[in-house]
């Protein structure tokens, strides 16, 4: 079973978002989802200043299998991106939810956070793909 | 749900990945397929490759119809116990499967088939054989596990019966022995040391299990295609098929047009193939830019498409993406790939990309 931290929101397409109390959030991708997508050797990750939309498609994390986008959870504005991930791309792998975030992004509207789903909710979610 | 090999329950058991993979249920990696690429290139692997089909052809007629049906000529195995790769060409000159035949005597032919073509194949051969006196045996009994790595052989050696244990170790590349139904082959498809090794299906978990507690990591179908994306090795089904021949996927090199006078299916396809101006190019990329290529991208040239990538993807000697590509001929030095409608550089090489542990291409930009 794959970890879930209950301090974090999440989509239903394997994002988390953390909320950083400073008007931004981080966002990366689920254990469940690394897991999911084996080893990870490329990441494409958003410019600083981009302005998102939500469900847009923001990043690209290949694995050896195949390339997946990573959707912006909530509009807003990137503000920074995961350096680290340029020659580890694999610190998704072995620390989804901290050394491998994605990017950090100044939300439009910090209440849209209140949307997105639970930490149970997203166990529900991964439950029923299996 | 896909057809099981005897080794089904030991992937289990691993907590292996399993996927379908003509019309299998095979393991895709037992964690990190890219762990299990470095353990054959540094130390051991072992894969199930009990999908794969042998097929022998027994016969007086084995030599002359197996010299009529393959493009490689059979002919050239004079020793007993050697092997050859071949194409099996359809009369358009595409590839009906690539194989591996070994000569077991003079009129005893062991052959191996992909997957998901054999059933295809053996219909291939059987409508053929016709006037030859040959008997085409499918063996869905033996299971193969393939032994590879620097450390390979010297693993699996005392898991072998005494039939066949110093006949193995004896064989030079591209030899196999046999003894007590074990067939053992020093081949493979990872560009490293080892052995395939066929043997009766109930026996495979016994050899399976005393090679995991000798050390030897198992590897998925994950590791096995970036290992031989790196060992410059064809995939059937990718990097040619029943629609493109051998002169175009980089392997004109399997193709015996010597002596002249032996008829192959094919041939005159192949013939008339050979001295065509626009006969395709089939070359290597490393990709200089970021990114990883992919199966079925364009190659670009000064923004002109000259072809597609048919095998690409992450090599983790090189830590960076390879691929092979069929292109236009009089493409140069350097290309593009498209990526998400983006051009990213890569230079041309001349597979393989890595042989035995070390690494064939310049790496430098």
């Amino acid at each position: 079973m794959s970890n879930v931290p209950s301090d974090l929101k999440y989509t239903k397409s394997h994002e988390w978002v953390r909320d950083n109390a400073d008007g931004t959030v981080t966002v990366g991708i689920t254990d469940h989802a690394q897991e999911a997508l084996g080893d990870i050797v490329f990441v494409e990750a958003p410019e600083s200043g981009r302005e998102v939309d939500a469900d847009e498609a923001t990043a690209v994390v290949e694995s050896v299998k195949a390339a997946s986008d990573i959707y912006s959870p909530l509009a807003g504005e990137i503000v920074e991106s995961n350096d680290l991930l340029t020659d580890t791309p694999d610190a998704i792998n072995t620390s989804p939810y901290d050394e491998g975030w994605i990017f950090r992004l100044a939300p439009s509207d910090m209440a849209a956070l209140d949307g997105l789903l639970d930490a149970a909710a997203y166990e529900k979610v991964v439950e029923d793909e299996a | 749900m896909g057809l099981r090999t005897p080794l089904f329950s030991e992937h289990e058991r691993l907590g292996a990945r399993l996927v379908p993979f003509g019309g299998w249920d095979m393991p895709l990696h037992y964690g990190s397929q890219i762990e299990e690429h470095h353990a054959v290139r540094r130390g051991a692997g072992l894969f199930d490759v009990s999908h794969m089909r042998p097929v022998d052809i027994d016969g007086p007629g084995a030599l002359p119809f197996l010299r009529f049906l393959l493009a490689n000529d059979v002919a050239r195995l004079q020793s007993p116990g050697k092997a050859l790769y071949s194409c099996m060409l359809n009369a358009q000159g595409g590839v009906v499967d690539d194989l591996i035949v070994y000569a077991r005597s003079p009129d005893r032919y062991r052959l191996v088939v992909n997957a998901g073509t054999a059933d295809k194949d053996i219909a291939w051969m059987t409508a053929r054989c016709a006037g030859f006196e040959v008997v085409i045996q499918p063996r869905a009994d033996l299971a193969m596990i393939a032994v590879q790595g620097p450390e390979a052989r010297a693993r699996a050696e005392p898991r072998l019966p005494a039939a066949v244990r110093a006949n193995a170790m004896r064989l030079q590349p591209f030899f196999a022995a046999e003894g007590d139904g074990w067939f053992v082959g020093r081949t493979g498809y990872t560009g490293e040391d080892g052995f395939e090794i066929m043997l009766p299906g109930e026996q495979a978990a016994g050899l399976w299990q005393a090679l995991l507690a000798a050390g030897v990591h198992p590897c998925g179908l994950g590791a096995r295609d970036t290992l031989r994306l790196e060992a410059g090795m064809n995939l059937y089904g990718q990097d040619m098929d029943d629609t493109v021949g051998p002169l175009e996927s980089g392997l004109g090199w399997t193709v015996a047009w010597e002596p002249a006078e032996r008829d192959f299916i094919g041939r005159a396809a192949l013939t008339g193939l050979h001295d065509d101006p626009a006969r395709r190019a089939f070359v290597g990329l490393l990709l200089t830019g970021p990114g990883i290529i992919r199966n079925h991208l364009k190659v670009l040239s000064n923004s002109v498409e000259m072809g597609e990538i048919t095998s690409g993807g992450f090599s983790p000697t090189l830590e960076r993406s390879i691929a092979f590509a069929r292109v236009a001929p009089g493409l140069g030095a350097t290309c593009e790939v498209e990526i998400r409608g983006k051009p990213v550089s890569a230079r041309v090489v001349k597979p393989p990309f890595v042989r035995h542990g070390k690494i064939l291409v310049d790496r430098l930009t």
